[in-house]
């Protein structure tokens, strides 16, 4: 089988070579380069997940919680990836006819009549990369999106109800959100809405459904009275870490393949960062006497979401900047804004990738700007694309919202959102998982 | 027979542990505790969220020993530990109804 597939690809590149001029884009062969690049890519981003995202939480929870924060990130990872390549792929980005300015189809159910010499198109004109490797990268996204949310209903939701919550949330949410912005036929793709890497698909979609979520569950017992500090801030770090490492293969994987453009969005993932980070570090210097680990760890989370929708489009200075507003407008979500309205969004989920992501989605229309340093776009306008992306925004807050709202509504009414309250004090570890994470 | 329980600042306690070891006491226990007296406690930050926290960390000794070294024993504590600022602790002194040694059997001041 191999063997006859080698063949067919031998002869396939060297009448590609042979006849340059009868070279059609479905003779077009993946290069050697794209698919390793996207290959690592895909690799950096479950690393992102397992145990990136999963420490980065676990760190922020009290102890008796952590295992059960674990547990709920690592599972929905390992679900929602055989969910993908079941229908998730062919439903985001296959053809919905009709529907197709939602959603896509069914013919690719379970990969069908997907082999790999199979190739998808990238951004560039005859260059292709394995199908399957779009498949795998795409894959990694739609699990993270959905473990974000986890960070919203952490400390109290019920493990069953959440694995439930994700199924249905990555079916009638992400699925709907990844086509409209990233496929051919998409509503928001058609408007012209950029974005790079996914700050509307994955972090204002899940940051909005971890607000409304945390909002729907209500606050942890004792929420203002008790203290509740992070158990284990060096987890935290090394999860904070994690993602930052692991985001160079979520954005600059993006591109699809190896070239500039990814290495812009290589470079815009580090110093984006590192001005987000250093201006939380700031603010919180200045307004607390008293620059903390984790201030500094959250601001660069927060200028990693912020450059994702801009990786690739912006200019490295424009990359500070945007950076640079990301965390101060994140600060400002995690302090002010969650203490004027009091809700209980315990690991700031809305307060970093929804913000973040808002700022950098709408910020992406304005550094995009060639006269900014950005690459621009065919018959750019700062104007219209600034509306453009205010429109991609409002429909990512108001379809996950509602989708949202409407999935946690009908779970708590039917099998309950939270545990019970002795469960929550005794701590969800020993009562959802019946294991001790310290035995000390 | 009493028991002296001192309450002190946790980087006082080798100095404690030398001193009444000069004065003849063979044994102590230590635990780790929390406890707040004339001092306020302090605030800590997390993604702006502040908590008060009142107590801060002490250690606890207790030394159980016979009457006539009391004096020494407690003088000897108070003047090792004392810094003079707010929060160097305090020094309760209690009466022991009895004392037994667990491996030989002994009791009595024997078992101090």
């Amino acid at each position: 089988m191999l063997t006859k597939t080698r063949w067919i690809s031998g002869i396939t590149a060297l009448l590609a070579c042979a006849a340059p001029m009868l070279a059609l884009a479905e003779d077009a062969v993946p290069d050697k380069g794209d698919t390793t690049w996207m290959m690592v890519s895909t690799i950096l981003v479950v690393m992102m997940i397992v145990p990136g995202l999963a420490l980065f939480y676990g760190g922020l929870v009290r102890s008796k919680n952590i295992l059960s924060v674990l547990t709920q990130v690592f599972t929905i990872f390992c679900l929602i990836s055989l969910l993908w390549v079941i229908y998730g792929y062919s439903l985001a980005f296959g053809d919905g006819g009709s529907l197709n300015w939602l959603i896509g189809d069914t013919n690719k159910l379970f990969l069908a009549g997907i082999t790999p010499d199979s190739v998808a198109t990238t951004f560039s004109d005859g260059v292709v990369i394995p199908e399957l490797v779009f498949v795998a990268f795409q894959l990694t996204f739609a699990a993270i999106t959905t473990a974000l949310i986890v960070g919203g209903l952490a400390e109290r939701i019920k493990f069953s109800a959440l694995l439930v919550f994700s199924v249905l949330w990555f079916t009638l949410s992400y699925l709907p959100m990844a086509h409209m912005v990233w496929a051919t036929g998409g509503f928001l793709f058609e408007k012209g809405d950029l974005d790079f890497a996914g700050g509307t698909v994955v972090h204002i979609n899940s940051g909005v459904a971890a607000l409304v979520g945390a909002l729907v569950v209500g606050k942890r017992l004792g929420y203002g009275r008790d203290a509740m500090p992070p158990h284990n801030l060096p987890l935290t770090l090394v999860g904070a870490s994690l993602l930052w490492v692991g985001w160079f293969g979520f954005n600059a994987g993006s591109n699809l393949e190896a070239t500039g453009i990814a290495v812009l969005a290589l470079l815009n993932t580090i110093i984006a960062t590192a001005a987000a980070a250093l201006a939380w570090l700031a603010v919180e210097w200045l307004i607390t006497k008293k620059p903390s680990m984790l201030g500094i760890a959250s601001g660069a989370i927060a200028g990693l979401v912020a450059i994702t929708p801009a990786a690739g489009l912006v200019g490295p200075m424009g990359a500070i900047i945007l950076g640079a507003i990301g965390g101060l407008a994140c600060f400002w979500a995690v302090t002010s804004l969650k203490k004027s309205f009091g809700y209980d969004e315990s690991l700031d989920v809305f307060g970093i990738h929804g913000i973040g992501g808002i700022v950098g989605a709408i910020g992406t229309g304005v550094f995009v700007s060639p006269a900014l340093g950005g690459v621009g776009v065919d018959g750019y306008d700062m104007g219209s694309q600034v509306m453009t992306q205010t429109l991609g925004v409002l429909v990512a807050v108001g379809w996950s919202g509602a989708v949202s709202l409407v999935l946690f509504k009908l779970i708590d009414m039917t099998i309950g959102l939270r545990v019970a309250e002795e469960e929550e004090r005794e701590g969800l570890d020993t009562a959802s998982h019946g294991e001790r994470a310290y035995t000390n | 027979m009493k028991m002296i329980t001192a309450i002190i600042r946790p980087y006082k306690l080798d100095d404690l542990e030398m001193a009444v070891a000069q004065i003849g006491v063979q044994g102590m226990t230590v635990m780790e505790v929390q406890g707040y007296g004339a001092q306020h406690g302090h605030a800590e930050f997390y993604r702006g969220a502040e908590y008060r926290v009142e107590f801060v960390p002490r250690v606890q000794v207790l030394i159980a020993v016979d009457e006539s070294i009391a004096e020494a024993v407690i003088e000897a504590i108070a003047n090792v530990t004392r810094t003079g600022k707010v929060g160097d602790g305090r020094i309760f002194v209690t009466d022991i109804e009895q004392a037994i040694r667990i491996r030989t059997g002994e009791t009595g001041v024997a078992a101090t």
